[in-house]
């Protein structure tokens, strides 16, 4: 058996493999921070309760009303992201003029709010979310067993992260919102309706959220804690990658799950501080990040 | 010669103004010093050790303008140094075992500062919040902080080895000097020379550069100085309830201390201490009512109030009505 | 000096003691029994406990009439928000202001202990229900409380052995690395290698970890019988999830649980738990007296109780008879009588308090149901044996506690 650094090439394949997934939330999370940083210049700190916001929206409309996952998939990321224009238009908007850090501030208490009520209406212990008829079993890739639900979130994850990269690159809004970026008063000028933009992005940014957490709600318990803590990892990927390029963002956070996955098989005590250890690196070599281009 | 001897009106403002000042002090440490006898004295306790947090924190928010997210950090190894070096070594006093624990914080400030300090405005809070993290999951895997279990049994010993810090009113007036000492250093530090070049970088960090300011070393310095004082304030708390505890090193806390400083007001010297004692009050009286379950969704609608309406705090919208109405 | 004034000291607080006691002896101090129900309201441990448990210590309360010898019982509850300065705090200041006779509840191990020292301090008298951790009455015993329902010892030895016995003989661990977690580990490995059976491997993983499928995977690969789970709460929920969807026991393996809940297995359901063993300190279905108790707790809140809540009733009733039996509200002579009274109940069989404050009583191996079995939400255990109170937990002979005369 081939080996490597003493681990079996077969391990160490399906410890990548899975690494890869976890990395594709890292990148489907970090994405919509960077598209929201992008034109409002906030860090959304909601971003890990719109996350889990999106698991438990579809998990109650499976019990409820009884919409299944794939019409979840489509219909939760539309309501939640609706949810975040709202707060942009009546709450955000009413700050935008001031220091972003408000903006931080404001994000971080609408966080609170919607993790301690949804812990009053239901509890901690989360519930599971059944895994899609369609995804369940798995594959059998030679050098591991892969259920077929993962494989799933991957390929979708991937879709969607380069989906939103064409559109803001390729594409006429996406020029827009990329203009808006560099001087939004100048597009004002030329007749572009701006604050309307302005919304539509924020609740773009917050659909990813949500539709990470519809593709998250199969594989981990459905509860309101889940967002928080995964939400500073992935500022620390943000802070590797810089906030500055889409595909910064998609490919820093498919590397950290990465080198995530492979702490777990060589030094498993310290997977859960290797990101952030990858930061301090990055911070004393590349004070901007691998991608940023700020100062 | 007569001229230079009469006090124009602006000079006499001043000195009206400090004299006010000085007499607004000496008020409030009596309202201190008599405080225990008509308060709960373990209470009280609390909210000096969590004020000194907050206005440690509003060193660097008020007037460095440099918003961290990782506080928690300084205030949890503060604790668990002094705690784990009282805990083990009996014969150790209360101050030396606090001295320790402030320095610890010191070191700590100064890794964190020099690392975060590469980076602006919401970058740094991310960096500081993600540095925090890392301490937090250190705290958590070392053996010698028990881990969730805690550390516990922390003694509170003899002052100097000679007073014993047993009795509450004995132990309030330690933490009540140990306040005054660290307040004295913010006021102290706030209108210095320093403080106001802290304040010129804040307003415009180019500009200071540019005037020749070496701006990363008086980011440093208002780093470090407080993370110490957040240091001095978690070791105090661990020696006044004997023990230290996670809930200290995780990003709650740091979110806490942000929302003392902001419900209080950001950049005035009163401001923490007041929003301290509001939210520990807070958390204390909505721990006991039927309320109790929902303590983080109102501290998250009083972040949202203050953010959108309030910003400058209890502290601040005072000042600005008496700005306003007595000039 | 500081010898003389510290037996000085200690002097004083003795014969302040001994009058308080001898004050006391006759009647219920301010004639009104106050009990002060202190846990986790809205975080990670609420739904082992929390509102609920203070559901049954109502029920308690009301079944015993309200009052005892005429004076009314007065219950009241704090959220210790699993901080264990909040916890501390507040229970010093029920001591100061409020004159608290017993405080219930008690689950986060960290607040846990915080409060003990409290109790001590103020010679007063807790009864710990939800707490995991058996320090509790080992190296941080103190006179002043009772745990009552289950610790790590009996749930990570009963399962280990049973496991063992049933020819699971070789274990692959999944260990949260914290001071917690390695107690556990070495509990199991002492117990598997006694019993005879080897530990074919074993990862420390880092706590709190969300994606468990990189150790799942490693563990499959070890080839052993059993993975053992040696961490609580989210952790062991999540590592059960991924276990079922890397298809462990389909290949063969199966999962012990060594601290699971009720609420742990109703909330990931018997699709992913089937099969798990497990050891329980009570089951609402576990016999008629067990059924008809958790039938009334049911109608109150929907939810079928936790063996923690079912606990806090068992204590609370046993807390007030003994009182109503010696006629004073005055700790040590509660609890000497308690100590002195068998505990048989609805909860507890062969159930006696040690003097190192640890209530034994029987214990449960159980193991979940499938679905198929299952003829409801809340029907998920099969009992499978019972392990006798005096074999489940910790012999006294092993006690670091200092109340021990070994």
């Amino acid at each position: 058996m081939t080996m490597i650094f003493g681990v079996p090439l077969a391990v160490f394949m399906g410890q990548l493999m899975l690494g890869l997934i976890n990395g594709a939330f890292y990148a489907l999370l970090s994405l919509g921070l960077a598209v929201i940083f992008g034109l409002l210049k906030i860090v959304n700190f909601a971003h890990g309760a719109q996350y889990m916001l999106g698991a438990f929206a579809a998990l109650l409309a499976l019990e409820y009303l009884g919409i299944n996952y794939w019409v979840a998939l489509l219909l939760v990321p539309l309501v939640v992201g609706g949810l975040g224009m709202v707060i942009e238009r009546y709450l955000l908007r009413r700050i935008a003029h001031l220091d972003h850090l408000y903006g931080l501030l404001l994000t971080f208490g609408l966080a609170l709010i919607a993790e301690g009520s949804l812990v009053n209406l239901f509890g901690v212990s989360g519930s599971s979310y059944p895994t899609p008829a369609a995804l369940q079993g798995g594959i059998n890739l030679g050098f591991m067993f892969l259920p077929t639900y993962r494989a799933w979130v991957l390929v979708a994850a991937l879709v969607v992260c380069l989906g939103t990269w064409f559109i803001i690159e390729r594409t006429r809004l996406g020029a827009y919102l990329r203009a808006g970026t560099e001087n939004s008063a100048l597009m004002q000028a030329f007749g572009v309706n701006v604050p309307l933009l302005v919304t539509l992005t924020y609740g773009f940014g917050v659909a990813l959220a949500a539709f990470a957490g519809v593709l998250a709600a199969p594989l981990y318990p459905v509860s309101p804690t889940m967002g928080s803590s995964l939400l500073i990892v992935v500022f620390a990927v943000v802070v590797i990658g810089g906030m500055g390029s889409i595909l910064g963002a998609i490919i820093t956070g498919l590397s950290m799950g990465l080198i995530e996955g492979l702490t777990k098989v060589y030094y498993p005590e310290a997977a859960n501080t290797v990101i952030f250890l990858v930061m301090i690196l990055v911070l004393m070599l590349r004070p901007a990040g691998l991608f940023g281009k700020e100062t | 010669m007569a001229t230079t001897q009469t006090l124009t009106p602006a000079m006499e403002r001043q000195r009206n103004a400090r004299l006010r000042r000085g007499l607004l002090y000496l008020v409030l440490i009596a309202i201190g010093l008599a405080a225990p006898f008509v308060a709960y004295p373990v209470f009280l306790m609390k909210v000096l050790c969590f004020a000194l947090f907050a206005c440690a924190f509003n060193l660097l928010l008020g007037y460095a303008g440099l918003l961290s997210f990782g506080h928690a950090a300084f205030l949890a190894t503060g604790g668990y140094v002094t705690g784990y070096l009282l805990a083990s070594y009996p014969g150790l006093t209360p101050e030396l075992g606090i001295l320790a624990g402030t320095l610890a914080a010191v070191v700590l400030g100064t890794l964190f500062g020099a690392l975060a300090i590469r980076r602006q405005g919401i970058y740094f809070a991310m960096v500081t919040l993600a540095l925090a993290q890392l301490v937090f999951f250190v705290f958590v895997q070392s053996p010698f902080t028990g881990g969730e279990d805690g550390l516990h049994g922390v003694p509170r010993g003899e002052l100097f080895g000679l007073i014993s810090l047993r009795s509450n009113l004995a132990m309030y007036y330690f933490v009540f000097a140990v306040f005054l000492i660290g307040f004295a250093i913010i006021q102290r530090t706030v209108h210095s020379p320093y403080g106001q070049v802290l304040k010129a970088i804040r307003e415009n960090e180019p500009r200071a550069v540019s005037l020749g300011y070496n701006v990363d070393a008086y980011k440093l310095l208002a780093f470090v100085l407080s993370a110490g004082l957040a240091g001095l304030a978690g070791s105090t708390k661990t020696v006044v309830f004997q023990l230290a505890s996670l809930t200290d090193a995780h990003w709650h806390m740091s979110g806490e201390v942000i929302l003392m400083t902001l419900l209080g007001g950001v950049g005035t010297l009163f401001g923490p201490l007041v929003g301290a004692g509001l939210v520990v009050s807070l958390q204390t009286q909505l721990a006991q009512s039927p309320l109790g379950n929902w303590v983080s969704v109102i501290l998250g609608l009083i972040f949202v109030l203050c953010v959108l309406s309030f910003r400058s705090g209890i502290v601040g919208e005072i000042a600005k009505s008496v700005r306003k109405n007595f000039k | 000096m500081t010898f003389l004034r510290k037996t000085l000291a200690s002097g004083i607080a003795l014969a302040a003691t001994a009058m308080m006691a001898t004050g006391a002896q006759a009647e219920i101090s301010d004639n009104a029994v106050r009990i002060g129900y202190l846990a986790d309201m809205s975080g990670t441990y609420r739904d082992l406990a929390g509102p609920g448990g203070l559901v049954a210590l109502e029920m308690a309360v009301e079944d015993f009439g309200g009052s005892v010898n005429g004076a009314p019982i007065e219950v009241f509850s704090a959220d210790d928000r699993n901080s264990a300065d909040v916890g501390a705090n507040t229970v010093r200041g029920w001591f100061d202001q409020e004159n608290v006779d017993l405080v219930a509840g008690l689950v986060a191990s960290s607040v846990t202990i915080a409060v003990t020292n409290v109790l001590k301090e103020h010679n007063g008298l807790g009864i710990v229900s939800g707490s995991a951790a058996s320090s509790i009455t080992n190296e941080h015993c103190t006179p002043n409380h009772i745990h009552w329902v289950y610790d790590t010892y009996p749930l990570a030895n009963g399962t280990a052995k049973a496991v063992v016995e049933q020819g699971g003989d070789s274990w692959f661990l999944l260990t949260a690395d914290y001071a917690f977690g390695h107690a556990l580990e070495g509990d199991v490995i002492k117990v598997v290698e006694d019993s005879g059976g080897t530990i074919v491997g074993k990862i420390r993983h880092p706590f709190p970890t969300n994606d468990f499928s990189s150790y799942i995977l490693q563990a499959q690969g070890s080839g052993a019988k059993i993975i053992g789970l040696a961490n609580a709460g989210a952790d062991t929920v999540n590592a059960i999830t991924t276990a079922s969807q890397f298809g462990v026991v389909q290949g063969g393996q199966q999962l012990a649980g060594l601290l699971i809940f009720l609420s742990d297995v109703h909330a990931m359901g018997l699709e992913a738990t089937q099969g798990l063993l497990l050891t329980t300190g009570w089951y609402w279905d576990m016999d008629d007296e067990a059924r008809e108790w958790a039938e009334r707790y049911y109608e109150r809140t929907e939810r079928m109780p936790t063996m923690v809540q079912a606990g806090i009733y068992s204590s609370t009733m046993h807390y007030l008879k003994a009182m109503e039996e010696v006629g004073t509200d005055d700790p040590m002579t509660v609890k000497t009588r308690m100590a002195g009274t068998p505990v048989n109940d609805f909860f507890s069989r062969n159930g006696r308090i040690r003097e190192d404050g640890r209530m034994v009583h029987d214990m449960y191996l159980a193991q979940v149901k499938s679905p198929d079995e299952s003829t409801g939400e809340w029907d998920v255990y099969e009992i499978l044996a019972t392990i006798p109170a005096e074999e489940a937990y910790r012999p006294l002979s092993e006690s670091q506690c200092d109340l021990v005369q070994n």
